[in-house]
Formats: structure tokens, C-alpha cells, sequence
């Protein structure tokens, strides 16, 4: 009984940090999407200079783990920075912050993943339907933009939404780099309270409810722009 | 005299070390209806894929009245667009009608027909979706209008993607085996659209192993072989009377 009475005494400070791992997610979320996909868009192109580096990028952030790669961000442009002009620009004040750092390491992480999957979508658009394009006049921009990129989207949303809310609980990382959000929070419970479960449970309700919400809602979405697939005669 | 729609010089093409096209030239005065008959391999659809550049020849010159595409030679003497800007332009005035219709399967049939009049042509969506109206009332979708492709059946899929074509006003149309993917109990919808569009005077060039439909409409049928033009002439009598033993044959199959 006490144990449920504490788990739900916490709940307070965790839904107040819970904005900002939504911060995190969403943020991280978009920039991986937008780099993503200029990825994947690099590794289709037919000249090496731009599919080369596309290839070394995917192959080395999927291959390592984002722990890995936020203590590497964090301490390594920690280290690197204040030697430069940036440790006397304008940027300086937010580059101390944690935060920037949680969500440059997360944004490539996530954008080597959808770039995978986004490439795989591509690819997998019928010739056909590029064929009729060009045949109206279209300029490769335009197919790109009208033809491709939505069926792409559109086909690969489920394994995107997937990606987002594994990103969602990835972002519990940036704890380990001195961020208060949910993870971060519960750890600083932990401490304070000294309880070991309660605050984890605490934290992992959060995360439930969260994810619980955003499938919901991204299964409205997919079924909204994929109703040219599913629609009935 | 009726003007040159289309013209189509001395095409080559090969695909690796095959050689498809082995210099193929016809023309079409506005009006004509060109149908290109043969046997599978013959090089029928690769020729219509080069009139619009979805494969660019190797060697030859299209214009569409009058204006030729421009073309550069590479480095390894095979030519290519040399302006990008100028082939989009004549490709909106070709319009192409697929074998496997094509259509763009996230779009309505709607949507299909009047995408390139608004964003290709730069058309109002008001006086685009005006003119789709009558397309669709024109080849028998209406009521498929906010559906899309994939609730529809081969045939109206096919009415659709020609609807989409004649949407950009072409001066000429080109079909690829328009009904080859179509169950046979679908094949006669498209046929009476096709043929409609030939008794309006449309200039066509068509791929196709319809005889039947050759005969009806066409003003002229080329019969290739093996990359070459081994006949051509009327079709009335290129089919009762065929020249090369070849032609004879092949229409005893078909």
C-alpha cells in the first residue's frame, strides 16, 4: 500500500518534466525525419560524392550505440569547443546546456534509422508511376516532390511511428548527460527518497501513457493518408 | 496539306550490346492515326518510349510540329536532352498512355486528371477541374471521380489514365499497348474511348496487338521486325494483301 501511495506521490514532478522529453521527442523527431531523408535521397543519387558519404553516415550511426554517441558529442564537442570561436559567440551560453548536445546525438541517430527506412520506400515506388510524370512534363524536382516523397511517406508512416516512439524512450538517455527529463527526474527521486522502485515505476506510467497516446493518434493519421490503399471498391 | 504533327528520323537504340532500334524514321500529319505492329522484341514500345524521351535514342531526331528536340552527344556518341527545360516542354505536348495505366496510386482520379493542368501547366485549380469534368464525362468515369485507382477495375483505371493525357491538350498521343493488361471482358471500354478519340481527328501513335482495332482507325500501320520497318502502308491493304513473308505470318498468329 505504501508503495502504490509513493509511486503516485511522484507522479507530480514527473509529469512536470514530461514536456520536455515531448521536447526532446518532437524536436529530435522532426530533425530526423529532415535529415533522414535528404539522406536516403543522397544514397539513391547516382553521383558517389553524395551516396558515398550517405552510406559511411547510416553504416557508422546505426552501427554504434547512441550511448556511445551522446558521450561522444557531449564530451567530445565539450572538449573541442571552448578552444574555438565559438566558446566567444553568441552561441556559447545555450552550447553549455546539456540539452543541445542530447538532441544533436539524437537527431542524427534518428535520421540514420528513417533514413533506412525512407530509401527502402523509395525505391520500392513503381517505375510506372515516375514514367507517367516525366511523360506530363513534370520537372524531377516536382516528381520528387508530388509523386515521390508523399507515396514514400505514406507507405513507410507505420515503420516511421515506430521510430518515433522508440526515439520517445531513447531520449532517456540524455539523463546520463545531466537532462531533467522523465528518466533524469526519476533517477533525482531516487536520490532524494532513496527508494529504488517506486520513482522506475513512476517513471515507466509516464512512458506507458504517453506512448498509449501517441499510437493512438498516429494510427488516426496513417489511416487518414493511407485510405488510397485500404479504400474499398 | 495537313502539317507534320509528329516526326520520328532514323531512331537507334540499344540496350547493352543488343540493338533494339536499327534506324526506324516515320512521320504523322496532324490527324493520322500511326499504329506500329509486331511481334514481341520487334522494338514497337522502345520506339514509342523514345518519341517522348522515357528512353533517350542513341542516334535520330524527333520533332513535334516542327520543333525538334535538342539533343548533345556524350562522350560516348550517344546523344542525350541537351536542355532539360525544352524536353519537359515538348513532353507536355505528348501526351502517353501506359500499359499498366500508371496512374498515381495516392491520388483520386480527380486529382490525377488535373495535376499536370495545375502544376505543370500552371492552370487555376477552378478551370482544371472544369475541364477534368468533361474528360471524365468524356471516357465514362465520372462517378470514379473522388475514388481512387485501386478501387477501380483495369478498365476504368485505363479511361482515367487517358482522361489524365488528353488533360494537358496534347498535339499528339502516344499509347503503349493500351489494352494488353486488361481482362478480355475490359478490353472493349477503352477501345470505344480510343476510337472516339481517333473519329475526332486526334493525331495518335499507338502501340498495339489489337488488328482489329489497326484496321479500323488507323491511317497508317508499320509493321516492325527486328528493329527495322519491314512494312508499312494502308491498313485495309497491308492486312488483306501483306508484301513480306513475314508480315504474313504474323498476322496469321494474331
Amino acid at each position: 500500500m505504501e508503495t502504490i501511495s509513493n509511486v503516485i506521490g511522484f507522479l507530480p514532478a514527473l509529469i512536470k518534466a514530461t514536456p520536455l522529453t515531448l521536447l526532446l521527442t518532437a524536436v529530435a523527431g522532426v530533425f530526423g525525419l529532415v535529415i533522414g531523408t535528404l539522406v536516403a535521397l543522397a544514397r539513391l543519387s547516382g553521383r558517389r560524392i553524395l551516396s558515398v558519404p550517405a552510406y559511411v553516415f547510416t553504416f557508422a550511426f546505426r552501427g554504434t550505440p547512441l550511448l556511445v554517441q551522446i558521450y561522444l558529442v557531449y564530451y567530445g564537442l565539450g572538449q573541442v569547443l571552448p578552444g574555438t570561436w565559438v566558446r566567444h559567440s553568441f552561441l556559447w551560453p545555450y552550447l553549455r546546456d546539456g540539452l543541445w548536445y542530447a538532441i544533436f546525438a539524437l537527431s542524427l541517430n534518428q535520421a540514420s534509422y528513417n533514413a533506412e527506412v525512407i530509401r527502402g520506400a523509395i525505391k520500392a515506388i513503381p517505375r510506372g508511376q515516375i514514367e507517367a510524370a516525366k511523360s506530363i512534363g513534370m520537372r524531377s524536382s516536382m516528381i520528387l516532390r508530388r509523386i515521390t516523397l508523399p507515396q514514400a511517406f505514406r507507405s513507410c508512416l507505420p515503420v516511421l511511428t515506430g521510430d518515433l516512439i522508440i526515439l520517445l524512450k531513447t531520449t532517456s538517455l540524455a539523463s546520463t548527460i545531466t537532462i531533467l527529463e522523465v528518466m533524469g527526474t526519476a533517477r533525482m527521486l531516487q536520490r532524494q527518497s532513496l527508494l529504488i522502485f517506486e520513482p522506475l515505476i513512476a517513471a515507466g506510467i509516464i512512458y506507458f501513457t504517453v506512448v498509449f497516446i501517441l499510437t493512438r493518434v498516429m494510427g488516426v493519421v496513417e489511416k487518414r493518408l493511407t485510405r488510397y490503399r485500404t479504400a474499398k471498391a | 496539306m495537313a502539317a507534320t504533327a509528329l516526326s520520328v528520323k532514323n531512331i537507334h537504340k540499344s540496350f547493352g550490346s543488343v540493338e533494339v532500334l536499327k534506324g526506324v524514321s516515320f512521320e504523322a500529319k496532324s490527324g493520322d492515326v500511326i499504329s506500329l505492329i509486331g511481334s514481341s522484341g520487334s522494338g514497337k514500345s522502345t520506339l514509342l518510349r523514345c518519341i517522348n524521351y522515357l528512353e533517350t535514342p542513341d542516334e535520330g531526331e524527333i520533332s513535334v510540329s516542327g520543333e525538334v528536340i535538342r539533343t548533345v552527344k556524350g562522350k560516348d556518341g550517344k546523344l542525350a536532352a541537351a536542355d532539360k527545360r525544352q524536353l519537359e516542354h515538348i513532353r507536355t505536348r505528348l501526351g502517353m498512355v501506359f500499359q499498366s495505366f500508371n496512374l498515381w496510386s495516392h491520388k483520386t482520379i480527380l486529382e490525377n486528371i488535373i495535376e499536370g493542368p495545375i502544376h505543370v501547366l500552371g492552370m487555376a485549380r477552378k478551370d482544371a477541374i472544369g475541364e477534368a469534368e468533361l474528360l471524365m464525362e468524356k471516357v465514362g468515369i465520372t462517378p470514379k471521380r473522388d475514388h481512387y485507382p485501386n478501387q477501380l477495375s483495369g478498365g476504368q483505371q485505363q479511361r482515367a489514365a487517358i482522361a489524365r493525357a488528353l488533360a494537358m491538350k496534347p498535339e499528339v498521343m502516344l499509347f503503349d499497348e493500351p489494352t494488353s493488361a486488361l481482362d478480355p471482358e475490359l478490353v472493349n471500354e477503352v477501345l470505344l474511348v480510343i476510337k472516339k478519340l481517333a473519329e475526332e481527328g486526334r493525331t495518335m501513335v499507338m502501340v498495339t496487338h489489337e488488328m482489329s482495332l489497326a484496321r479500323d482507325i488507323s491511317s497508317e500501320v508499320i509493321f516492325l521486325h527486328k528493329g527495322l520497318v519491314e512494312e508499312r502502308g494502308a491498313p485495309s491493304q497491308m492486312m488483306r494483301d501483306p508484301q513480306s513473308a513475314r508480315l504474313r505470318q504474323f498476322l496469321q498468329m494474331a
